[in-house]
């Protein structure tokens, strides 16, 4: 459905919450029948969380164990359509600059008292803006957001936003209980340690790198739900231990990275156990090989050519992943709205990659060796330290010598912040659109010393111009023009090799039933999660 | 009498002067190790978080205290350790000495029980195998000290869960007990006591095999000596020469040894600790290594260097039980 047509829907459906989206409250509810009651699910978490605010601390490991106690006004189907959960329904103005959330009038926070609009106010006016990192980027385009009665909120904006609808999963907007915090150092507040949510989920106890204990909240607004008795969410650091767990039986469910590659394969063959990449769609990262654009000679293009052709990305994905994603064609990746699959492509041809070099006349020596580049290796596993080991393999047949460096967590950050180095392997989330996710690698007013911006440095103003249309442009037809040349510019220039769309094995037991109902996958509340049979 | 009594006081006090120094020294020294390390908090959590900004690093710095100068820095925290105060960790939101404490317990079970372990199984088989040198049983267990010392411990850890927890289901493979289940007090100790047996075993294992090697040759060496010749001489039984005559002085090397590492067990054991999931101790000090979580890194040190000089203090007043003509203070 196109935006207009939408929104059209909204103004013939009247009054607020009859049009549309109700149903996928309906949905919600008829899988709220048939489940069984009880049970106990065991995961995993890893590595362990800090903390468990989710308005504090936005780590994955937090949002996935946090996604259960506190709950934000929208969740994300797997198509990125919005979908309710704390929002009953919602209207968008035509301007595209008013969202209007009617709230479920049944919501409570664990310690009884009911969720008001007064506490979304709050959390998107006065707690995220001091600790969310992207808080200001986006609720910061609004003008007022105001509570006219206690259920319902609205946020206006200063000038229409495209991507604003899909701002209000539980890792952008945790909704925070206003009077347990108000008047307080939010940061500091003895709540953060023993969380007050509004979820299907309440702490139970957190015995620090041992295991997190999740019950039932008996309150939740969602009649006969949750299913599961309790989560218990274990923090077991090593991988063979976690690949063990699961294989015998003590937990029901891996996700992200918990299981080696490997091992998911092996495991995921298992009579019992059910695999779904599914539910990753928010977060949809593209491996990529970031190229310091500012350094000669990866400053010219053909360079950066040479080494998209050099390296056999299909190779990473079968061997290196087994089989685990996709290889990547553009910026965006294909789950992703706006994505563009009309683009320069770039074939595994170690001949083309040498001649573009020789084209540029850079020849290489007595060694064979044209230029040598530096690639520090991020800590975040083996598949990283792999994949860069045959990054620099193919390189090398080529002529392109590359220097594997290693680090940790903190060198690594600080190294990519101050742009010191020539090549890095990452990824990052693209939380569902191009302006929340994407553009911020490639624009140059992003170009800061600071982790997960333009951070390569890229400049291109026609790119710049065409991520700024974009993101205020009202219609989803004109946004996807827009970023189809945007695309097509950047993929072109190769300011970062793109090589696989990132895929993650969700392991699971087979009586788990309703699992992975949505964009956000296993950060989701699990109200609905039951055990068949 | 009176006045040796006094010489000893004094020699007391002198060295809890020592002592103090050191700590104080160490914690200025640990200072600026942990900040010699690249990267801070901050970038740690912008890397972890997904995103960040300007406004947002400056804030976790400030909160930190990171945007205060070094030397105002360094006397903020040495004023604090003067009052016994390690700190606040930021990242958890709490103080270090409760996340210390609440870790202390899980390391204390496993580090003792692997100490007492290979304390005793060291002590045992050395003598045993120092008594028959050049004998079968000698050669047996020193074949194994070596083959344990050699073995990397992980792998044993690996191996003794692969037959132990998958192959015969007797023993749980990691954890520190049975979790989200009530069960009565006695249940409760069986089922700790089932999870600490490996990883204490494994850990255990370790020193086992360094107690053994070094109580051998020292038994060897005693054995060589004019006293126990005469005992032998005398008629003596080769038991009574062991228990009477030998142990004693061959227990000094093993106390030694001993000593050294019982400070640095109550660290916990990184490797162990993360193959069994074990809460412990040096899982805390790893992760807040990785994290840049100064205060915790500052106070597990601390806490670390305090109990190596007090364990140190403790073998030398050891010796002086189990070999009285060494003087101590």
């Amino acid at each position: 459905m196109k935006k207009r047509e939408f929104h059209k829907l909204l103004l013939a459906g009247g009054a607020l919450g009859l049009a549309d989206f109700p149903l996928g409250l309906t949905q919600a509810f008829a899988q709220g029948t048939g489940g069984v009651k009880g049970g106990t699910l065991n995961s995993i978490v890893q590595p362990e969380p800090p903390i468990l605010n989710l308005a504090v601390s936005q780590l994955t490991p937090t949002q996935m164990v946090s996604g259960k106690i506190f709950l934000s006004l929208l969740t994300y189907d797997v198509n990125l359509k919005p979908m309710p959960s704390l929002a009953k329904s919602w209207t968008i103005s035509p301007d595209g600059k008013t969202y209007t959330f009617k709230l479920e009038p049944k919501a409570k926070w664990h310690d009884g008292k009911p969720l008001t609009s007064e506490d979304v106010v709050y959390t998107a006016m006065e707690f995220l803006p001091l600790t969310h990192p992207r808080a200001k980027a986006i609720f910061g385009r609004c003008e007022s957001i105001t509570a006219p009665d206690a259920h319902t909120v609205v946020f206006k904006l200063k000038e229409p936003f495209g991507p604003f609808i899909g701002a209000f999963d539980i890792s952008n907007l945790p909704v925070m209980p206003k009077h347990i915090y108000a008047g307080t150092d939010v940061v500091k507040n003895p709540a953060n340690l023993n969380p007050i949510g509004s979820g299907p989920f309440k702490l139970k106890e957190w015995v620090r790198g041992s295991h997190i204990h999740l019950v039932r909240n008996d309150d939740y607004f969602k009649p006969g739900l949750p299913y599961l008795d309790a989560i218990i969410y274990r923090v077991v650091p090593d991988g063979a231990s976690r690949a063990l767990a699961l294989e015998n039986g003590t937990v029901q469910l891996t996700q992200w990275t918990d299981l080696e590659l490997f091992d998911a394969q092996r495991l995921s063959k298992k009579p019992n156990l059910a695999v779904t990449t599914k539910g990753y769609e928010y977060f949809a990262p593209i491996m990529w090989l970031e190229i310091n654009n500012r350094n000669a000679p990866l400053s010219d293009k053909r360079f950066r050519k040479a080494v998209m052709h050099a390296i056999d990305r299909t190779f990473i994905k079968d061997k290196i992943l087994y089989g685990f994603g996709k290889v990547a064609t553009s910026p965006v990746n294909s789950k992703t709205k706006f994505y563009e699959p009309n683009v320069t492509t770039y074939d595994f041809s170690i001949a083309k990659a040498k001649a573009l070099l020789d084209e540029m006349g850079l020849k290489p020596d007595a060694k064979g060796v044209r230029t040598t580049v530096r690639l520090p290796v991020s800590p975040y596993g083996e598949m990283v330290q792999r994949t860069c080991e045959y990054i620099r393999q193919s390189l090398a047949k080529v002529g392109i010598a590359v220097v594997l460096e290693s680090t940790d967590p903190g060198s690594y950050t600080q190294r990519i912040s101050n742009w010191d180095f020539d090549m890095n392997l990452s990824w990052l989330y693209q939380f569902g659109d191009p302006a929340l996710g994407v553009t911020r690698n490639y624009v140059s007013s992003n170009i800061r010393k600071i982790l997960f911006t333009n951070t390569e440095g890229y400049v291109n103003p026609q790119v710049d111009k065409l991520a700024d249309e974009a993101a205020v442009a009202v219609e989803d037809a004109k946004r996807q023009a827009l970023y189809s040349e945007m695309q097509k510019i950047i993929v072109d220039e190769v300011p970062i090799a793109w090589l696989v769309e990132m895929e993650f094995p969700t392991i699971y037991d087979k009586r788990l039933q309703n699992l992975v109902t949505s964009a956000i996958g296993i950060h989701e509340s699990f109200d609905t999660v039951y055990f068949k049979g | 009498m009176n006045l040796q009594w006094l010489q000893g006081l004094g020699a007391l006090g002198v060295r809890l002067a020592k002592m103090v120094a050191v700590v104080l020294l160490i914690a200025i020294f640990n200072f600026m190790l942990v900040r010699a390390a690249p990267g801070d908090p901050a970038l740690v959590m912008a890397g972890q978080s997904g995103a960040t900004d300007e406004a947002f690093l400056k804030r976790v710095r400030a909160e930190y205290g990171l945007d205060q100068p070094m030397p105002t820095q360094l006397a903020t925290y040495l004023g604090k350790v003067v009052r016994l105060d390690l700190g606040y960790s930021h990242r958890q939101q709490r103080t270090v000495l409760s996340a210390i404490l609440e870790r202390l317990p899980a390391t204390l079970l496993l580090t003792l029980s692997a100490f007492a372990i290979s304390l005793v199984g060291g002590v045992v088989l050395g003598s045993l195998a120092g008594v028959r040198a050049g004998k079968l049983s000698d050669t047996l267990i020193s074949l194994l000290a070596l083959v344990i010392y050699a073995t990397p411990v992980f792998w044993l850890g690996l191996m003794l869960v692969l037959l132990f927890s998958v192959q015969l289901g007797w023993l749980p493979a990691f954890g520190y007990e049975t979790i989200g289940v009530t069960m009565s007090t006695w249940a409760g100790i069986v089922d700790k006591l089932k999870h600490l047996a490996l990883p204490a075993f494994t850990l255990g294992m370790l020193y086992l095999a360094i107690y053994a090697r070094l109580m051998r040759s020292s038994i060897i060496e005693v054995s060589h000596q004019d006293y126990v010749k005469t005992a032998r001489a005398k008629g003596a039984s080769d038991s009574r020469i062991l228990w009477r005559h030998m142990l004693r002085n061959a227990l000094l090397p093993v106390v030694t040894m001993a000593g050294v590492q019982a400070g640095t067990l109550i660290g916990g054991s990184v490797v162990i600790e993360t193959v069994f999931a074990w809460p412990g101790l040096g899982r805390l000090t790893y992760d807040a290594v990785l994290q840049r979580d100064y205060q915790v890194m500052l106070g597990v040190f601390l806490v670390l260097s305090v109990l190596v000089i007090f364990f140190n203090w403790l073998t030398d007043l050891l010796y002086r039980v189990i070999d009285p003509r060494i003087k101590a203070a």
